[in-house]
């Protein structure tokens, strides 16, 4: 198999305007996303963060601009489609399916034949068991596995669905606010599980806890009313006169 | 409390102490033993009561994969029941005449030359296949239409609601083809074997029986299938399965087609029951009945729809026949029952009574 490159683009969101009844959500957004490289969108309220997640899995649909996910344009494509070709995404409110056990979730999740027939079966594959295996392992929810996912703590569901996410084999993670409702301690061990996932994936996480941001020690782009404002690190984000007063409410 | 009720509750209690100890196949094998026995047990009316009845069940298994496992409420299963009791009618019809002769109510209705679509039918093979496929091609053409454009909840159930409506209207205006308000009815015999045998209801009543029973053990398979697996998840986050790469949409369909041929079936074995199949049977209201006794019975349970069809069933033929206008009160106070205090029906209840003990 030929590896690609590291530092080739993997994903590109090309001058994206999604457009809700005249509100521009997005507003010819753009923003390249290399091989293996792990990006937090951060923004206020409203910024068009979730709907650029949205846009990326084809829930919401671009009226301008295209999307092209390993050099194919995905825009128009059904959502199970662009899943299918490694885009998984975690959503805001933990999107576990509650009466499933733990591992039934996983086992969906790593399941590669995913047409309604091949599921006429009562075994599982091997290949499938090991994968459920290192991913239980993996979010430290083996002691959980045979529970129904709906008993699990908050952020016990959202380590899950990063679980769920990372099982699928998708070459790139969408991560929406996966610390939302978590401790200290709980957002601590996400980043330490989020920078680990980042060595093989890329990664693309929304979020606006600036400490947490800051542990994942990786690249920063600010949006503000769905546009592009500000990239670089984490310390450029902090000295930026026009990203401080995006945040403290003022317009620049 | 008095001494008689404390003693009453403690032999009740010694006697459900006792009932735990039993292995617990213990009430299959009674259940089996009691449905091989019935034959020889019941008048020919109450079995051919049973008969029909078990009929039901056999639709109402279709709605515990579609609604208790598929969140998919239907109430146009009448129109999937009412496609297989044609189905077979029109071959009893065809069977029963002499060659190149028509239907009495067709000749009535001024029609010269019989239907198209009716000929094949006097051939019993095609009858009893298309039983199951035209309920279930119809059904998939139908679901897929609708659920490719995730219409879904409320709207669904009224859409289906509409095609019964629609199906018992096409039924009726077309007597020159189906018989009309009347339906189909007077059959002589199936395959050969003449309904005035008494040995006839018998041997129906055991094929009744052998059809349910590998519709269940088939559906228990399904449903503990990746498939049903998957047809709860799609039930319970319709969301996160389509972004995990799955089309919820084509979960629902096969198991809406599936539902449809069961009810189709359900509506063949019914006819060669009752010896009849009309308008009357697959409206609205009859299809809204069908939801009712798997409500009843427990829309997550394969044991409870047949428990539920068998119960409400047995109940509309006392009350009816002590009461005639009683009826529609009483189905449809049992249903806000049903909804209000048991929302998984008898079996749920079962279960919760089985929790708190353990």
């Amino acid at each position: 198999m030929i590896v690609p490159p590291m530092n080739s683009p993997l994903l590109s969101v090309d001058g994206v305007t999604v457009d809700f009844d005249g509100f521009k959500a997005l507003d010819t957004f753009s923003l390249v996303l290399n091989r293996g490289e792990t990006r937090v969108v951060i923004g206020p309220n409203g910024a068009g963060k979730s709907t650029l997640c949205d846009t990326i899995i084809g829930r919401v649909r671009a009226s301008e601009g295209r999307i092209l996910f390993e050099d194919a344009d995905i825009t128009h494509l059904p959502e199970h489609k662009i899943a299918q070709r490694g885009v998984c995404r975690k959503f805001q409110a933990p999107g576990v399916l509650p009466t499933l056990t733990v591992s039934q979730n996983l086992e969906l999740a790593a399941q590669k034949d995913r047409r309604w027939w091949r599921a006429l079966r009562q075994s599982i594959g091997e290949e499938v068991v090991s994968v459920v295996d290192e991913t239980l392992d993996r979010v430290d929810l083996t002691a959980r596995r045979a529970e129904p996912a709906g008993l699990l703590s908050h952020g016990e569901k959202q380590w899950l669905e990063i679980g769920m996410a990372v099982a699928t084999g998708a070459q790139l993670l969408l991560l929406d606010e996966p610390t939302a409702g978590m401790g200290p301690e709980e957002t601590r061990r996400t980043a330490e599980l989020i920078r680990d996932l980042g060595d093989e994936r890329t990664i693309l996480v929304i979020d606006h806890d600036m400490s947490f941001v800051e542990q994942l020690q990786a690249g920063v782009t600010v949006m503000h009313q769905g546009k592009f404002l500000f990239q670089g690190d984490i310390e450029e984000v902090r000295k930026d006169p026009e990203v401080a007063a995006v945040y403290l409410g003022h317009t620049a | 409390m008095s001494d008689r009720t404390a003693a009453a509750l403690e032999k009740f209690q010694a006697f459900s102490a006792r009932l735990d100890r039993l292995p617990r196949w213990t009430p299959y094998a009674v259940v089996a033993v009691l449905a091989v026995a019935a034959p020889y047990l019941l008048s020919s009316y109450d079995l051919n009561l049973l008969g029909r009845f078990l009929s039901f069940a056999v639709l109402g298994m279709g709605l515990v994969l579609l609604w208790g496992h598929g969140g998919v409420l239907s109430l146009g299963q009448g129109v999937f029941f009412g496609l297989g009791g044609y189905c077979i009618a029109m071959h009893m019809k065809l069977s029963d005449l002499p060659a190149g002769e028509l239907p009495d109510f067709m000749v009535w209705s001024g029609v010269t030359e019989l239907p198209w679509w009716w000929a094949p039918f006097e051939n019993p093979v095609f009858a009893v296949l298309a039983i199951i496929a035209v309920p279930g091609v119809f059904g998939a053409l139908f679901s897929w239409l609708v659920f490719h454009r995730r219409v879904g909840g409320t709207y669904f159930a009224l859409i289906t609601q509409a095609l019964a409506l629609a199906f018992a209207t096409l039924l009726i205006s077309r007597q020159d083809w189906t018989g009309g308000f009347n339906g189909l009815t007077n059959f002589s015999n199936v395959f050969g074997f003449s309904f005035a045998d008494p040995a006839t209801p018998r041997g129906l009543y055991w094929v009744t029986l052998i059809i349910l029973a590998a519709c269940f053990f088939g559906l228990k398979w399904l449903l503990s299938s990746r498939f049903g697996v998957l047809l709860r998840a799609s039930r319970d986050g319709e969301n996160r399965v389509r972004f995990l790469g799955y089309d919820p949409a084509n979960f629902k369909i096969a198991a809406f087609s599936i539902a449809a041929m069961l009810a189709g079936v359900s509506g063949a074995l019914f006819t060669l029951h009752a010896g009849n199949i009309s308008p009357a049977l697959v409206g609205v209201v009859p299809s809204i009945e069908m939801v009712i006794w798997v409500a009843v019975g427990g829309r997550h349970s394969l044991i409870g729809a047949i428990v539920g069809a068998l119960l409400v069933n047995f109940a509309r033929d006392r009350i009816s026949s002590a009461f005639p206008d009683l009826w529609y009160y009483f189905i449809g106070g049992l249903f806000i029952l049903a909804v209000t205090f048991l929302p998984n029906g008898l079996s749920g209840a079962l279960d919760r009574w089985r929790g708190s003990k353990a």
